[in-house]
Parts: C-alpha cells; sequence; structure tokens
C-alpha cells in the first residue's frame, strides 16, 4: 500500500490558479496602459493628459506646441518603446526556456554584444548613419553571436546551460571591447554610434520599425509555437525526448526567435540591457512556469519595464534625459544581484 | 471513468536489439548486444556498475542513437518511428530527470499529455480524465497542489512515474526508479510497478541494483557484464552462484528467498586479517 501524509493534502486550486492568471494578465495591460500614457505626457515638457488625448484624437490645435510635442515626438517614442520591450521581453522568455537558465537573456548570451559590434563595425567600414540601414548588421552579428555562444555550450552532444551562460557573458565581454577599440579608432564612428549604443528610445521616428517589424513578427511567431515544447524541456533534454519533443529542433527555433526579438530591438533602440533579464523574472513570479502564459506576461511586463524606466529617465535630471539604457542598467544590476543570490540558494 | 483499463493487446509490445552497438564519444559502452525483451512482462535489467545497463536502456527508449546495429519495437525499426509516435508507445523514466523551479504535482503530470497534443490543441477532457487516472494509481491525488522540488524522495519518485503514467504509453522504461530511497518507499516503487504490470498490463523494462528485488518483482532478467550479455532469462533459472560471482567478482550462495521462494543472494562472510 502507498501511505499519504495526511497534512500534506491541500484543497484543489487547479482553476481558482487559471482566473488568477487572467486576472493578473489584465491587471498588466491596465498597467501597461498607464505607462503609454504617462510616456505620453511626462517628459522635458509635461503635458497634461487632456491635451495628450486631444492630440491623439486629433482634436488639438496642430500650432499648440504641446500636440506637437505629443504627435511628433511622445507617440514615436511610446510606440517605439511598446515594441522593443515587448520583444526583449520575449526574448528573454525563449532565451530562459530554451536553456533552462534562469540568467539567459539577449544580453548574457552574447546576443546584443554581437549585434551592436557588427553595427559599429558597419557604421566604421560602410559609413552608415541612419538606425533603418543597422537593421540587417544587427541580425547578423546576433546571430553569428548566438551560434558562436551554442558552439561554445555543447558538450558532447548536449547543451550545458551553465556553460552557454558562461560562454555567452566571455562573448559579450570580447564583443564588447571590440566594439570599444573600434570606437577609439575612428572619431567618427563614436560620434554616430555613442548615443545608439546607450539604447535609447529618443530622437527616432516610427519609419526605423518598418525594416524589423517583419523580424519580430516572424520571431513572435516562432516563439509561440515552441512554449508547450518548452515546458516539457524544463524537464531536462533526456525526459523531453522520452516525451516525444524533437529536442535539438525546438531548440534551434528558439534560437532563432531569440535572435530575431533581439536582433530588431537591438536595431531600433541599441543594446538595452536587463529587460531581457528581468521581465520573464517578474512574470514568473506572478504567474508561474507555464511558458504559454510566460510568454504574453512578458510581452506585456516587458514594455511596462521598458516605458517605466524611459520615463524616469526624462525625469530625473530633467529639463536634460537620462537614456534608457543607462536607466536600465541602472536598476537592472541590482536585480540581476537579487536574481543570482536567489538561483544559487 | 478508467482511462487506463488494461488494452486489448493489439501490440505485442516486444523490445529487441540487433547487433547493438551504443557509444558516448569514443567510448564503445555497449558491443554488439543482441538481446529480445519479451513483451508483456517486467524484465530488469541488472549488472554491476559501468556495465552499460543505463546505456542500453537509454538506447532501447532511442535517446542515444546506435553505432551499429538496430533497435526495433514489435520488428519496426525504433529510429525510423516519428517522435511523437514512439512516445505514445513508450515512455520513460530519466535516473535524474530535472524538477522544474516552484511546478506543482499535477502541472508535472499533465506533462505527460505532451505526446497527445497537438499545437493549439485545447486540453481536453480525456487529457484531464489519464491525469487524474495516473495520480490515482500512484497516490499523489492529494499531493497535486504541492511543489514538486518540496516532497520527500519517495512522493517525488511517485510523481514522476504518474507523469510517464499520464503519458498512456503500453511500455514503461524505468531507470534505477528506486535508487536514492529508503526500503520502504523502495518497496512502494516496485509494487506500484507490479500492479502496474498485473492490473494495467503495461510491458515493464527497469533498471535495478538489489539482485534480490530484481529477483522478486521481475519475469524476466538480463544480465550485462562490461557492455555484453552476460545472461537472460527467468530469475530462477539465470540467477545462480556462478553468475554473480563471474559478473559481479562476489562469492556467494544462493538460497531461495524465504518469503517468495525466488533467488536470493548471499555473499560469502569474507576473512578480515
Amino acid at each position: 500500500m502507498l501511505r499519504i501524509d495526511p497534512a500534506a493534502s491541500t484543497a484543489p486550486a487547479q482553476r481558482p490558479l487559471a482566473a488568477r492568471q487572467t486576472l493578473l494578465l489584465c491587471l498588466g495591460l491596465c498597467v501597461l496602459l498607464l505607462c503609454l500614457a504617462l510616456s505620453l505626457a511626462l517628459g522635458s515638457r509635461s503635458v497634461p493628459l487632456s491635451t495628450v488625448f486631444d492630440a491623439l484624437s486629433g482634436a488639438g490645435r496642430h500650432a499648440d506646441p504641446d500636440v506637437q510635442v505629443v504627435t511628433g515626438l511622445r507617440v514615436p517614442r511610446t510606440v517605439l518603446g511598446l515594441v522593443v520591450g515587448a520583444a526583449l521581453g520575449a526574448a528573454g522568455a525563449i532565451a530562459q526556456g530554451a536553456t533552462r537558465n534562469p540568467l539567459a537573456s539577449p544580453t548574457t548570451l552574447g546576443v546584443n554584444a554581437g549585434a551592436s559590434f557588427a553595427v559599429v563595425t558597419a557604421i566604421y567600414v560602410l559609413r552608415l548613419t541612419r538606425p533603418v540601414e543597422y537593421v540587417w548588421f544587427a541580425v547578423a552579428g546576433a546571430a553569428l553571436a548566438a551560434c558562436a555562444a551554442h558552439a561554445m555550450a555543447r558538450r558532447s552532444g548536449d547543451l550545458d546551460p551553465t556553460r552557454l551562460a558562461l560562454g555567452g557573458t566571455v562573448l559579450a565581454t570580447v564583443l564588447t571591447s571590440w566594439t570599444s577599440a573600434l570606437m577609439l579608432a575612428s572619431r567618427r564612428t563614436l560620434d554616430e554610434a555613442r548615443f545608439w549604443l546607450v539604447g535609447s528610445l529618443d530622437g527616432r521616428g516610427l519609419e526605423v520599425l518598418t525594416p524589423v517589424l517583419p523580424l519580430l513578427l516572424l520571431g513572435l511567431v516562432l516563439a509561440i509555437a515552441v512554449t508547450p515544447a518548452l515546458n516539457a524541456l524544463a524537464l531536462g533534454d533526456e525526459a523531453a525526448q522520452a516525451l516525444g519533443v524533437p529536442v535539438a529542433r525546438i531548440r534551434a527555433t528558439a534560437g532563432l526567435a531569440v535572435v530575431l526579438l533581439a536582433a530588431g530591438a537591438v536595431a531600433v533602440a541599441g543594446p538595452i540591457a536587463f529587460v531581457g533579464l528581468a521581465a520573464p523574472h517578474l512574470c514568473r513570479q506572478l504567474l508561474g512556469n507555464d511558458h504559454r502564459v510566460l510568454l504574453p506576461g512578458c510581452l506585456i511586463g516587458g514594455p511596462i519595464l521598458l516605458l517605466a524606466a524611459d520615463v524616469l529617465g526624462r525625469l530625473v535630471i530633467r529639463p536634460a534625459e537620462l537614456e534608457v539604457g543607462i536607466v536600465t542598467a541602472f536598476l537592472g544590476a541590482p536585480l540581476l544581484a537579487v536574481l543570482a543570490r536567489r538561483t544559487t540558494r | 471513468m478508467n482511462l487506463l483499463a488494461p488494452k486489448a493487446t493489439e501490440h505485442a509490445n516486444q523490445l529487441a536489439a540487433h547487433g547493438l552497438r551504443l557509444r558516448y564519444g569514443d567510448r564503445l559502452i555497449v558491443d554488439g548486444l543482441d538481446l529480445a525483451l519479451p513483451g508483456g512482462a517486467v524484465t530488469a535489467l541488472v549488472g554491476p556498475n559501468a556495465c552499460g545497463k543505463s546505456t542500453l536502456l537509454r538506447g532501447l527508449a532511442r535517446l542515444l542513437d546506435p553505432a551499429a546495429g538496430t533497435v526495433t519495437l514489435d520488428g519496426a525499426d525504433l529510429n525510423r518511428m516519428p517522435a511523437r509516435a514512439l512516445a505514445r508507445r513508450l515512455g520513460l523514466l530519466p535516473q535524474q530527470p530535472v524538477t522544474p523551479e516552484a511546478i506543482t504535482v499535477e502541472a508535472l503530470v499533465r506533462l505527460g499529455r505532451y505526446p497527445h497534443q497537438r499545437l493549439l490543441s485545447p486540453w481536453s477532457a480525456a487529457d484531464q480524465a489519464a491525469v487524474e487516472a495516473a495520480l490515482d494509481r500512484t497516490g499523489t491525488a492529494e499531493l497535486r497542489d504541492q511543489p514538486v522540488d518540496q516532497l520527500s524522495g519517495g512522493q517525488r519518485q511517485r510523481a514522476w512515474i504518474a507523469l510517464t503514467l499520464a503519458q498512456d504509453t503500453e511500455l514503461l522504461l524505468l531507470d534505477e526508479p528506486t535508487t536514492f530511497l529508503d526500503l520502504r518507499h523502495q518497496l512502494d516503487v516496485l509494487d506500484l510497478v507490479a500492479r502496474l504490470h498485473r492490473e494495467l498490463g503495461r510491458t515493464v523494462v527497469m533498471v535495478l541494483h538489489d539482485l534480490g528485488q530484481a529477483a522478486r518483482y521481475a519475469d524476466h532478467l538480463v544480465v550485462l557484464h562490461a557492455g555484453q550479455l552476460a545472461a537472460a532469462g527467468p530469475p530462477a533459472e539465470v540467477l545462480d552462484a556462478a553468475l554473480v560471482e563471474r559478473v559481479f567478482e562476489v562469492p556467494c550462495r544462493v538460497i531461495p528467498d524465504p518469503e517468495t521462494g525466488t533467488p536470493l543472494v548471499i555473499p560469502r562472510a569474507r576473512v578480515h586479517s
């Protein structure tokens, strides 16, 4: 006979859990709407929310400088924040699931650094000047870095999650130093690349989105397609394989999704750290481990983090601004320290 | 609804290896093995450490591609079967599976339905029924909302067996299911396996360390030695002092188990100088 410890039994909570997840996702959407509104209203020139609504609905006078700020500057900036944040959040969730490593993200896997290096090289060699032209170099650099990190992490055919994160970090360090060397060698490259490299949503029109949107959408579709398999992959490669998961194929697809999402985000806004790491962690705390819920959660949580950081950057040293990449790095570093402590415990 | 009812014997469920060679990198672990495991029976794989029994089990579950030779299931080459189709016929419990952080028992067991689901297909009543039956069978229904990483070793092993059970396969491969468990929990797991065989008609292949337990619970014993087949057959016919001495290098007597009459290996007292 099998015996069960009577103290161990609890009331079934399956249905309430699903209801709780739906509620949290709706709540997240509300918070995201609030962040969008704040991003449209706040900055070196703060605009009342009523004027924001007027500007959006077209009711505002076009000569009004407040309306011009909202439609000309804040709307593109906010839309970019929404798209980039969602892409980074989703990339982080898929990267962590596919590698079974809670510290994996586009930054720690070297994907961001690869994209940055490729773009800066292109600026140096080909004299590019506009972010629209960066896209394909960012994708190529991200893909090469992902392949290199993956190659370093293989051990007797299996992927070792720890080696992947270590290899990615080493790769990121090397690529970052090469990027710095290039910028120090060429004044023109430095001037052209430095604001992009910090990571910023400012000073870009919506047209930078056009070339990356197909990539981001493809990345998102691939990400959605692998979510059920990622749940099984969490049991280890062997158990997943025994459940009929084509492990190598799923991991390649997930890697492609991460590369497309991260490269698209980097091409638009420059390498922004920590959103891809933090969003999945926060969502996992609230929503649990199921990637089918976690991915939508990160699509909401990523933009919340990025927009909040961007708004914060506009407010802390008003009337000047702090680039969003600096804010996320500032807020993200302590978060990473906390996460690292918790995972090793 | 009893979804895990005994199955009509549409399949013989016979796993066989033909000239099977398995290697890790340059290391040849299993060298030219010919073996047929009876369908509808409980088979125990035994042998000394590093004899290749876990490797053989991985090869039989297609977790390791053969360097040479083939593995067949009812005559069909395993390597030519689609992954999902194989996962609907053959389930495997690895020796040390990864428990995802904070996953509940029910969420873990639900993952066993993976090979039965399609992308975007909703969770069906049949899926839930299979999960409920697996929880009931393994006595883990009361633990369903507990995080797996907070269970005792015995409870955790039963939760993992429930996962392979929810997979609803006629063949179950278990890699050292009793290792790291105390005696009572070892017997709990083995009794559970015996019931799965007796009541549900499952074909079971498991790697075991304890020869007495293997003889008690298995219909068929496969003894491996240095990647080669040392003996195979019913425990009462196969397990004798000469075999144990040859394979394990331990002088011993083999007596009938006073409880069950199956062979029991008693190592000879060593002279301490």
